[in-house]
């Protein structure tokens, strides 16, 4: 089991129960958890969340032990709750993250996240000849595929696949 | 209504039959009353002289004006204003903007922001909407009819943007395409499966020879250039199989005739210009109609106003 699983930690299993050791990440007693990101995606995470702007507690567990995932990140954010809107930018970077929502140190709610069909704004398009990288414009893409991940620029129609996509500004 | 034309895949059977009546409106009478005291404006990003002349000699044949510019380096894009910038400056002056662009999806993004109809006169490697109107215009005048034809596409079928614009339009006219390409520049997989999803019969051969135009209807014929090879050995190999011949005519069928986009330079044989097949030049005219057509539809003007035309010149 991972440390960090115990309280309101990995796949939020409910009643937060402290198994051996220290928990690596400190409970919250009310706010969101996104488990099991990628470690190579938490500043991508962070930064698509608009984690920088938010002024309570956040705690960050990064390049954690996982039985499933090898080494994966845990972010967990006192007394913020996201819009399904806002939490579902992160099927752009990291599609199978765990969501939950704690009230009072317990789990309230589990999410997913799911592709939106249209992207505003996030993704740079990987063709550098497309009008999105050559002007300053909003860059827009459609879900193609949401079971593989695949976006189709909204303006010069190439599609790109999620595993390589690149965000805007970087 | 007014609206812009940014590409032709998304135009349906209907309305690609509607331009195409309005074309022929155009055929009959090409000089008309019809735009006087519009403003049409070609902004031109890149060079393209066939495009730019026919586009405003559709205009000034309508009786409307033309502003523009043929060369960005003359313009404010060359001390880095935006395009939206531009489209909006622009917008002011003109009903419509004719637009050539070299970065793909500009016609696209110029639609959105501009409170004028956009013609999307080439952007990029993306869509060319008027080259391929003029295409289907020349099947449709030289066959009678778009349905259930055989198309030959030969030369450059991986960086052709008029062929693969030409398999998007005719996916609503049940045609078989022939795909005749050296392997370097063969027809694209998104294309066939492009085809495969929409019903389209296709054969892909690499020869090119008279029993392949012999079963033809429309031979279409693209350019292979030397600067899309990454192995010259293979340029070499290929770069005279995809030249037509006249005596490659031979077994062609007395309906076949031959399109190309222009320019050429050697891909067909200078004799082949005296053959009754040839159609290039014609084609080219053509474009004339084709965009007179998509002007006045873009400015909501109707088949049946133009039908209706009082204004036609003697």
């Amino acid at each position: 089991m991972d440390a960090n699983n115990k309280a309101n930690g990995q796949a939020c299993t409910g009643k937060q129960k402290r198994q051996g050791g220290e928990l690596l990440v400190a409970a919250i007693k009310n706010g969101t958890v996104i488990d099991h990101i990628p470690s190579v995606k938490l500043f991508q995470v962070i930064r698509l969340l608009k984690l920088d702007d938010v002024k309570s507690a956040i705690m960050v567990g990064y390049n954690l032990k996982s039985q499933k995932m090898g080494h994966k990140s845990i972010i967990k954010i006192e007394d913020k709750f996201f819009t399904d809107e806002e939490l579902n930018l992160l099927s752009v970077v990291a599609p199978n993250v765990s969501l939950c929502i704690i009230k009072d140190y317990e789990v309230v709610e589990k999410k997913r996240v799911a592709l939106p069909a249209d992207i505003k704004g996030i993704v740079k398009c990987a063709n550098p000849k497309c009008i999105s990288n050559n002007e300053p414009m909003a860059t827009r893409f459609h879900a193609v595929d949401d079971i593989n991940g695949t976006l189709c620029c909204h303006y010069c129609g190439k599609e790109q696949s999620l595993e390589n996509v690149k965000l805007v500004g970087h | 209504m007014k609206h812009s034309l940014v590409s032709i895949a998304n135009l349906d059977k209907e309305k690609i039959n509607y331009l195409l009546s309005m074309a022929e409106e155009f055929e009959q009478h090409p000089n008309r009353k019809l735009l006087d005291g519009r403003v049409v404006a070609t902004l031109f990003f890149e060079p393209s002289t066939r495009t730019r002349l026919s586009f405003e000699t559709a205009a000034n044949r309508l009786g409307a004006r033309v502003i523009g510019f043929t060369d960005p380096k003359v313009t404010s894009s060359s001390k880095g204003e935006t395009l939206k910038d531009t489209i909006m400056m622009v917008s002011n002056y003109a009903d419509v903007i004719v637009m050539r662009h070299f970065l793909e999806g500009a016609a696209l993004y110029a639609s959105e922001v501009s409170p004028v109809p956009v013609v999307n006169a080439g952007d990029g490697a993306n869509q060319h909407p008027s080259q391929t109107m003029l295409d289907l215009y020349s099947i449709y005048k030289t066959q009678g009819k778009l349905d259930g034809l055989h198309i030959t596409l030969v030369g450059d079928l991986k960086y052709g943007r008029t062929v693969h614009s030409l398999i998007m339009a005719m996916r609503h006219f049940n045609p078989t395409f022939h795909f005749i390409a050296p392997r370097e520049l063969a027809m694209p997989e998104e294309y066939k499966i492009y085809c495969r999803e929409h019903g389209i019969n296709f054969e892909e051969n690499e020869e090119f020879d008279e029993d392949v135009i012999a079963q033809a209807d429309i031979l279409y014929m693209t350019r292979v250039q030397r600067e899309r090879f990454t192995d010259l050995m293979e340029y070499e190999r290929v770069k005279d199989v995809y030249i037509l011949k006249r005596q490659m005519l031979a077994k062609a069928k007395d309906n076949l005739r031959i399109l190309h986009p222009l320019p050429r330079v050697n891909e067909i044989a200078y004799d082949v210009d005296e053959d009754p097949h040839a159609y290039y030049f014609q084609q080219a005219q053509n474009g004339l109609y084709a965009r007179e057509a998509i002007i006045c539809d873009c400015l909501g003007i109707t088949l049946d106003e133009v039908k209706a035309d009082k204004t036609i010149l003697g």
